[in-house]
């Protein structure tokens, strides 16, 4: 015995049914380091921390605390011994202040003194450097300051051993950095840190040591100090994973989709996406970035049809330049053809009329709009209004703000998109490939009757060009893992041949195959000039991937940035620098001067291909002249 | 701190047929044990007698299998009505309701046509009446969930009580003979607005609109656009929004046609099999129809044989009850436990359960 381990595990066997989720791991965490335990999602971290808190108890194998073995049997049993976990979701009342969340549900006397429990709480929060008022609600809190109110419940209820679970997925890089410096405070008071992650870089900042799982195996501990990016990967995976993503230079980048002052208004009134513009291009990769909940899930959803906007316009330009209108008609038809996406074509002819109708319609609404911009915007629309009298409707403008999903389609605009929430959304679990290959498409056809013949088709090659790992495609898709889902989600997009393909988070909870497959995947529709949009949580894909970067926070676009010259630090800025109420009023009144500005020279864009590629930039360029005038508003 | 835990469940991913089976009849072998020893403990009688009787009561003469398979298919009926509703993961507890005003639709046409149209035209009115009653009863509630988010649990479990009410009502006026405060068997002399019979079987026709019902369920649930357009609003009215589904559209559609066919099951009780309306006409079918639906998994055809197995418990339990000098209390309480286990067996169906043995 010349070292009494903090907690030790030995040989812990967890199975679920038939799946074998901790298979005989070991572990052990010495008194006062930082142990970081790394492996890739569903290798089983997250459930053998649980076995360490009580949530669940393992069937075989030994957990010994502070050299005594003891049993675990509940997360209180777990606060007995000085553990203390911090979970990936919160669990927080929200309507209670941060001093009454830490001291629920502790044993005391029947008259509380509150300003005695504050000055404890605030004391601790000194002593480790928390930035932390015990007499904020939680509601009015952002994540990381309710991350702060989570560990130092965890503290006041005398936890020695603090277990947090991936606690940078939702912090800022800033905000990541200054948990690490708290950690590292707690350390050098004694306290025993285990962290769960997947990020590299946050392991080689932060810990003293490394354990590796993969597949519910345990792989090995090895110091920090002797370990590399390459290296820890090697053994997180198994193999050697080469991890650069390739960024090809955008070619032939055309305007797809015109976002204005784009706003989704929640039950309560609050802007979930506030005057949001954005342009997006065929041929390039638009990232988003932000911190969870920043808006990205409104931004898609509001594209894709899934999201009433309650302002603004979201304008989608088909393909072809409008030089004579009879020209052009034919030109759209014949390059489809050649494309060989013959049933679009006819679908769009037939729906043509419709199309035009559609527009009409929304120039009634716009007409009653109300205020000076989409007034401006009205002059556009009718305009198109015109020239599709003359018989070029396929090449309008399409506006598709506030269409259900199958309106969208029925004018022939062909959106992707691959939600954050995939078996939620995107994909029905309890079904197999092919019912779930046909869920955008089941509508085919006139008979009453569904066509399962080529949805079954488009399974059974979606599972052998992606590689999906599934008994059959007559399985349900919820049975299958993680990667496997993403990539029957993104195949069936992907086989839309959409003009705009969006997606969000679609590496999350991925093992690291699968992410650049997926990668790979965005790669190949952005060279065939689709227009991707995606939201990635990691900052560092973020910039190897993307062409552009637009950075949201609380619903604003606070920047528009390149992805190749972008450093980490200026996108964590745009992420927090959200605009004070008071100093926006003056900017609403600035903005449609600008925009004022780019409407036009975008309609010119439209008559000349190559004045399209001037106009864009210009429109960026003022984007960015926007971006200043309101960084200068926000300092003032 | 050193107990552990004794027992561990966790969920199956899957299970073959044969053991799924074997659980179901385990469960009813307890069910059968069970009631033994209830009877036993009653009336002191031999548990093998019991048994017997059950048979006795449920295929014991011509006339009783008949029954038997006349209840079997009202209650079938009323199972492949739910189906789609609970497919969509719409609480449709309103069965009760459709059935009576369904029924009382068809009591309606049945009292004041009878000998005014011929009765061909009167049977088919009956039937359209019946199914366009029910689909009313059926609309109220989808049409208040799909705009207003209202709860369709309580909503067509109150609609039950308004439905009772109706009945109630009517009887006043249709009292035969005055006084009586029942309705008495309708045109018991004519037979005007009776499913006729047919090769000499009274239950001809019942047997054939509820094997079309359920065939005709069954396709459109598993091929027609329009099932699986329930299924995903089932599965997830996110996903069926992504999907371009028009949730309001499909709620209102699909509880259409569940109210529908639980109209059309009315029609039966009353055209078909009772020849009469009360409160009573219902008799608590629609809720047991719901345990039909749910164990099948919404397959149309392994409801024949859930629906056959209860109403077979049911008239066996009778049986024991009128045999062994018990009122008719004694066999609502064998049936509950037989529904007891075979609920139960669900349980074990989804879930494995497990000793602890911990290896040191």
């Amino acid at each position: 015995m010349e070292q009494t381990y903090a907690i030790e595990l030995q040989n812990i066997t967890k199975r679920f049914g038939s799946v074998v989720a901790n298979d005989k791991v070991s572990l052990s965490l010495r008194k006062g380091e930082i142990l970081c335990v790394l492996g890739e999602n569903g290798s089983g971290k997250t459930t053998l921390v649980n076995m360490i808190s009580g949530i669940y108890y393992p069937e075989e194998g030994r957990i010994t605390v502070d050299g005594r073995e003891v049993k675990i049997r509940s997360p209180k049993d777990s606060f007995d011994l000085g553990i203390g976990m911090v979970h990936q979701h919160f669990k927080l009342v929200d309507i209670l202040t941060a001093a009454e969340n830490i001291i629920l549900g502790l044993p005391g006397r029947q008259r509380l003194n509150m300003k005695q429990v504050n000055a404890e709480i605030s004391a601790l929060a000194d002593k480790y450097g928390f930035e932390l008022d015990p007499r904020q609600k939680i509601y009015e809190m952002s994540v990381s300051q309710k991350q702060t109110v989570e560990i130092v419940k965890m503290l006041y209820r005398g936890a020695r051993i603090l277990i947090l679970d991936e606690p940078t997925a939702v912090l800022t890089p800033q905000e990541a950095d200054r948990l690490f410096e708290v950690l590292r405070n707690m350390k050098k008071d004694g306290c025993s840190i285990i962290l769960i992650t997947h990020k590299l870089h946050e392991v080689l900042a932060v810990s003293d040591r490394v354990s590796i799982l993969r597949k519910g195996h345990y792989i090995d501990t090895v110091d920090t100090a002797d370990a590399t990016v390459a290296s820890l990967t090697e053994m997180m995976v198994g193999t050697k994973v080469d991890l650069n993503i390739d960024r090809p230079e955008p070619k032939n980048r055309v305007k797809r989709l015109e976002l204005t002052d784009v706003t989704c208004t929640t039950k309560d009134g609050i802007h979930s996406l506030d005057h949001a513009s954005l342009t997006v291009y065929g041929g390039e990769i638009l990232g988003i970035a932000g911190i969870a909940g920043s808006g990205q899930k409104e931004l898609l959803e509001a594209i894709a049809g899934l999201e009433p906007v309650t302002e603004g316009a979201i304008t989608f330009y088909p393909d072809a330049e409008a030089e004579s209108d009879a020209e052009t008609a034919d030109a759209t038809v014949s390059t489809d053809a050649a494309e060989g996406k013959a049933p679009a074509v006819t679908s769009r002819q037939s729906e043509s009329q419709n199309a035009s109708k559609q527009n009409i319609s929304n120039v009634s609404e716009k007409a009653s709009g109300k205020n000076a911009e989409t007034g401006s915007s009205l002059g556009a629309a009718s305009g198109t209004k015109k020239n599709g009298a003359k018989g070029a409707k396929e090449n309008a403008p399409v506006r598709i703000d506030n269409l259900d999903v199958a309106k969208i389609r029925s004018l022939g605009v062909r959106l992707a998109f691959v939600p954050e929430d995939r078996l939620g959304m995107g994909l029905v679990g309890s079904m197999d490939m092919t019912d779930n290959m046909m869920l955008r498409s089941y509508r085919r056809g006139h008979s009453e009757f569904l066509d399962r013949r080529t949805p079954g088709k488009l399974a059974a090659q979606v599972k052998d060009q992606l590689e999906i790992v599934t008994p059959s495609i007559s399985a349900p898709v919820g049975r299958m893992s993680g990667g496997n889902v993403q990539k029957v989600l993104v195949g069936r997009e992907i086989a839309q041949h959409p003009k705009v393909l969006m997606v969000a988070y679609p590496t999350r909870g991925i093992d690291i195959n699968s992410s650049y497959t997926i990668y790979h995947l965005l790669n190949e529709q952005k060279e065939r000039g689709i227009a991707v949009i995606c939201v990635i949580e990691d900052l560092d894909v973020l910039m190897e991937l993307c062409d552009r970067i637009a950075v949201l926070c609380g619903g604003q676009i606070t920047g528009i940035v390149d992805g190749r010259t972008t450093k980490k630090d200026e996108l964590g800025v745009l992420m927090t620098k959200r605009m004070v109420h008071g100093s926006n009023d003056p900017e609403k009144t600035g903005q449609p001067d600008v925009q004022a500005g780019t409407v036009p020279a975008d309609r010119a864009g439209q008559q000349e291909s190559k004045s399209d590629e001037f106009a864009a930039n210009g429109s960026e360029r003022t984007n960015l002249a926007t971006e200043i005038s309101r960084k200068g508003g926000s300092a003032q | 701190m050193n107990k552990e835990p004794f027992l561990r469940m966790s969920r199956r991913e899957s299970i073959p047929l044969w053991k799924e089976a074997l659980i179901y009849l385990a469960a009813i072998l307890l069910a059968l044990i069970a009631c033994a020893g209830v009877i036993y403990a009653l009336v002191q009688m031999n548990p093998i007698d019991v048994y017997k009787a059950i048979f006795d009561g449920a295929l014991g003469s011509k006339r009783r299998i008949w029954i038997t398979v006349r209840d079997m298919l009202t209650l079938l009926c009323i199972a492949v009505g739910l189906a789609p509703a609970f497919r969509m993961r719409f609480w449709n507890i309103g069965a009760e309701g459709q059935i009576l005003v369904g029924g009382v639709a068809a009591a309606a046409l049945m009292i004041n046509l009878a000998d005014k149209i011929p009765n061909v035209l009167l049977i088919l009115l009956m039937f359209v009446a019946a199914a366009a009653a029910g689909i009313v009863w059926g609309l109220i509630p989808a049409f208040f969930k799909a705009y207003w988010k209202t709860n369709e649990t309580l909503f067509t479990l109150m609609l039950n009580y308004v439905a009772m009410q109706v009945v109630t009502y009517c009887i006043i006026f249709w009292e035969n003979p005055k006084g009586s405060n029942s309705v008495g068997i309708i045109n018991q002399s004519t037979r005007a607005g009776w499913l006729p019979e047919v090769f000499g079987n009274d239950y001809f026709w019942n047997i054939v609109i509820v094997a079309v019902l359920t065939v005709s369920m069954f396709i459109y649930l598993r091929y027609s656009k329009g099932g699986y357009e329930v299924a995903v609003v089932g599965e997830s009215e996110r996903t069926a929004r992504y999907a371009g589904i028009n949730v309001k559209k499909v709620m209102l559609r699909t509880m259409a046609i569940s109210g529908a066919i639980c109209g059309i099951a009315g029609f039966i009780a009353v055209s078909g099999s009772g020849h009469t309306i009360s409160t009573s006409t219902a008799n608590g079918r629609g809720f047991t129809a719901i345990i039909v639906a749910w164990l099948a998994r919404f397959n149309t055809f392994a409801m024949v044989l859930i629906a056959f197995g209860i109403v077979f418990m049911e008239k066996g339990a009778i049986q024991i009850a009128s045999q062994y000098g018990l009122n008719e209390s004694a066999s609502d309480v064998l049936l509950g436990i037989i529904l007891f286990f075979i609920l139960g067996a669900e349980f074990f169906v989804r879930y494995k359960v497990e000793l602890n043995h911990h290896k040191e």
